[in-house]
């Protein structure tokens, strides 16, 4: 009897526990729609101010701590936008100088340093402008749409995306661990490097 | 009639005087062809000390029983802590000192220390970085008639004027836009400083050029691949095998105009034979890494041209690896030496090369005369002697979405850039290498101008077989004559540095770790290692300093292909990471750290420390 109680205990918490992990799935909404170009207009490269940090005059307050807008929120929890991101990765040969995150000629994207800026706006600018020490400008040559789906792939491979949402597994022979169980890092915005340094 | 004798014998005396001044002026200006102890000026010309590209110094004040005595005379921070590939230079009492980017030129007070006299910086794009495949490196300089050469990363010769270090001219043959870079040391042959591109990761038509040393202007431009009269070949291209006979091999050997984005790069070592009027340079990898997206035996890319210094014309040329697989850039150097092979004497050259095999050619013809593994090899199966082809290994041909596990050489090759050295003396190579392994797949790629073209997956470790140990480097020293290896020190790291042999039989390189090291030329005990800064993967020289004492220099900092993990800071997690480089580098960065000095050593005045 004790047993049989013990069996029907077990056997409830293995199928509560199925639950609650089924329970973690992504949930996508029936349209999702890039940012629009305001989130990207006002993008700031430091959080050093002149005057300090209080807003006077007629210019807008560029947010670059605050947190992402809605709309980035909901690109990047949707498994489908970070998945097409990892494809253009490849097909914008992102990969050539990134690899899979690790870098090469251009800097690493799974640690914890990002030179430019880590929320997707900043990375969106990144893509479409480029930055001095060797990264191409691709503005005008991916659609705007691309572009955030590249930038929510690059925050996946920091961890900075949900795990639902990131890639799982590779196609291709893969260098380390999949987007998905990227440790969830705590990003260091650093200034641009220096000249004769290649931006890490 | 007495007095007239006198004056002519005075005359005479007077005018063989002046001949031999005008000799010594004129050796201080270039350097031999193949340098021996008779011809050692006590300088250092151009980074390969020679023409013949030997590296072999005829000083022997330092010598196997002493050079446990050196110890560090001066030292000079470059300011720029990337891969130090760079020789250091020597003319008269000043050294010349080339930086990574930003390119940096320093001239070096011999008198003081090294005190800067000049320096002169040509400010390239700082965009270049984002085109550099493999580190922001500078092979070096070279000096001729009063003028420094060097190239920078953006695509730009200078001629620096070396009394004030002002630029005498600047010529950007370059286009970083579609990835092209210039990373090799220039020569200067017969009043022409000649240079090749970088870019052969970007899909960048490789090309040699040489300018005019007075005013920069183009001379002569010849592409790698293409029609034949952009590759300069003529009726008097005279290869020796019948695979390298037709016309226009560099397109037909392709499929339709993939030729124009099909790398075939100039960025190693060139070499000069003064008799023959013959210059000797490799060519680079072909475009796109992934070889099925390129049927064909894409040439002229992985293999030799022999040209005509003063026109560019091609005279002959081989192939090293038609229709390469793994990215096995046929530019290493060729040392151009005269042996008796099978009881004759041969004009030969003696080429390490990435694919493996050491090379033994016959270098007025082209014919291959032997070519012999130097390390273990999968990827191929030997050399036909008979048709001079490469004998491929079908087990380990990459396709599109095909993973294939240890292929060896890897990548960057059984040997990559690093220069070797010849010693007329023991007439044995001296060469650093790499003993590792690799698994390498293909995938798709699309060519976007100034973007890489690559197409491949890769992942690098240390050779599990041979050694097996784990280590991933070797110092070999071969016997070219007996194809034979005599003997080898094992490294950690890839030995990334160049080789350099003296009269006084010591060779001298240095290790990723920071050691730089001096062996017995004959019998490769370690008689002397000092740890610089940082790991090492520069050019080692040694020089007569004004005090007439030997001296021996080498930059320290790590970096290259090889030291990219640590030197562009990447996050070796990714084993993907520097083109599958970081994978086997995992460890770099827990011994060493950025650095950009030079150590220049002699020996301890007064001889043994008490």
């Amino acid at each position: 009897m004790a047993i049989k109680q013990r069996k029907l205990e077990l056997g409830v918490l293995v199928a509560s526990l199925a639950l609650v992990t089924s329970c973690k799935r992504e949930d996508r909404p029936f349209q999702t729609s890039a940012p629009s170009a305001e989130a990207i207009q006002f993008t700031r490269m430091t959080d050093f101010r002149a005057g300090g940090p209080s807003i006077s005059g007629n210019q807008p307050s560029p947010a670059m701590s605050a947190d992402e807008t809605p709309e980035e929120k909901e690109f990047e929890e949707n498994a489908y936008m970070v998945g097409e991101g990892k494809r253009l990765f490849s097909a914008f040969n992102c990969v050539g100088c990134h690899a899979h995150g690790g870098g090469g000629m251009g800097p690493a994207l799974i640690d914890d340093q990002w030179i430019y800026g880590h929320e997707p706006a900043q990375i969106f600018c990144t893509i479409i402008e480029g930055r001095p020490n060797g990264m191409p400008s691709f503005g005008g040559k991916i659609p705007s749409f691309q572009v955030w789906q590249l930038a929510s792939y690059v925050r996946s491979l920091g961890g900075l995306v949900p795990g639902d949402a990131a890639p799982g597994r590779d196609d291709d022979m893969h260098g380390g661990p999949p987007e998905n169980s990227a440790p969830n890092q705590k990003p260091n915005d650093s200034s641009l490097p220096k000249s004769a340094e290649m931006p890490k | 009639m007495k007095l007239f004798d006198g004056t002519l014998a005075a005359r005479l005396f007077v005018g063989l005087g002046c001949a031999l001044i005008s000799l010594i002026a004129w050796s201080a200006e270039a350097p031999p062809f193949r340098n021996t102890e008779e011809a050692e000026d006590g300088q250092w010309l151009m980074p390969a000390k020679d023409y013949a590209n030997t590296r072999f110094s005829g000083l022997k004040e330092i010598t196997a029983d002493n050079v446990k005595n050196l110890e560090v005379a001066w030292t000079f921070s470059s300011g720029v802590n990337r891969g130090q590939e760079a020789a250091p230079l020597v003319v008269g009492d000043t050294m010349y000192v080339v930086t990574p980017y930003p390119n940096i030129l320093y001239a070096l007070d011999l008198n003081k220390s090294g005190a800067v006299k000049w320096k002169y910086e040509p400010k390239p794009a700082a965009a270049a970085q984002g085109v550099a495949c493999c580190d922001v490196v500078c092979r070096g300089a070279v000096y001729s008639n009063n003028r420094v050469f060097f190239n920078t990363l953006d695509g730009n010769v200078c001629a620096v004027n070396t009394k004030d270090g002002k630029e005498a001219w600047k010529t950007k043959i370059g286009d970083i836009n579609i990835g092209e870079t210039i990373t090799m040391a220039p020569v200067v042959i017969n009043g022409k400083v000649i240079s090749g591109n970088s870019g052969g990761e970007f899909g960048v038509r490789g090309w040699i050029q040489a300018l005019n040393v007075d005013d920069g202007k183009v001379a002569w431009k010849a592409y790698n691949t293409g029609p034949d009269s952009e590759c300069l070949i003529d009726e008097n291209f005279k290869p020796f095998y019948p695979q390298d006979k037709g016309k226009d091999l560099g397109v037909t050997t392709w499929p339709p105009d993939k030729w124009k984005i099909g790398g075939g790069n100039v960025w190693g070592w060139i070499s000069y034979d003064p008799e023959l009027k013959l210059l000797y340079h490799g060519t680079g990898n072909p475009g796109v890494w992934n070889a099925d997206l390129r049927p064909g035996d894409n040439k002229w890319t992985c293999g030799i041209f022999a040209r005509d210094p003063d026109t560019g014309h091609a005279r002959w040329y081989y192939q090293w690896s038609p229709h390469d697989l793994f990215d096995h850039d046929g530019v290493n150097e060729s040392i151009l030496v005269d042996l008796e092979i099978d009881g004759k004497p041969r004009q030969v050259l003696l080429h390490p090369e990435r694919n493996g095999y050491l090379y033994v050619m016959d270098r007025k013809t082209g014919e291959v005369l032997s070519a012999t593994p130097f390390i273990r090899i999968t990827a191929s199966k030997g050399v036909d002697l008979k048709s001079g082809q490469l004998i491929p290994n079908e087990e380990k041909e990459p396709h599109t979405g095909k993973v294939i596990r240890d292929v060896t050489p890897i990548s960057p090759g059984a040997k990559d850039w690093q220069p070797s050295a010849f010693s007329p003396r023991t007439k044995l190579m001296y060469f650093p290498n790499q003993t590792m392994s690799m698994d390498y797949e293909g995938t798709e790629a699309s060519y976007i101008v100034g973007t890489p073209f690559v197409g491949v997956n890769e992942k690098m470790y240390a050779d599990p077989v041979d050694p097996g140990d784990g280590s991933r480097g070797a110092f070999t020293a071969w016997d070219p004559v007996a194809k034979k290896r005599v003997w080898r020190i094992k490294e950690s790291f890839p030995v990334w540095s160049g080789a350099m042999v003296t009269a006084g039989d010591v060779v001298f390189y240095g290790t990723m770790e920071g050691w730089f090291k001096a062996i017995n030329a004959k019998t490769a005990e370690e008689l002397w290692k000092f740890k610089t800064g940082s790991g090492i993967i520069g050019q080692p020289v040694t020089y007569k300093g004004p005090d007439g004492k030997q001296y021996v220099a080498i930059l320290s900092g790590v970096g290259g292909w090889a030291g990219a993990v640590v030197a562009g800071g990447l996050d070796p997690n990714d084993g993907t990471a520097a083109l599958g480089f970081a994978n086997a580098m995992k460890d770099l960065p827990n011994v060493t750290t950025k650095g950009g000095t030079l150590y220049v050593f002699k020996l301890r005045d007064g001889g043994e420390k008490k």
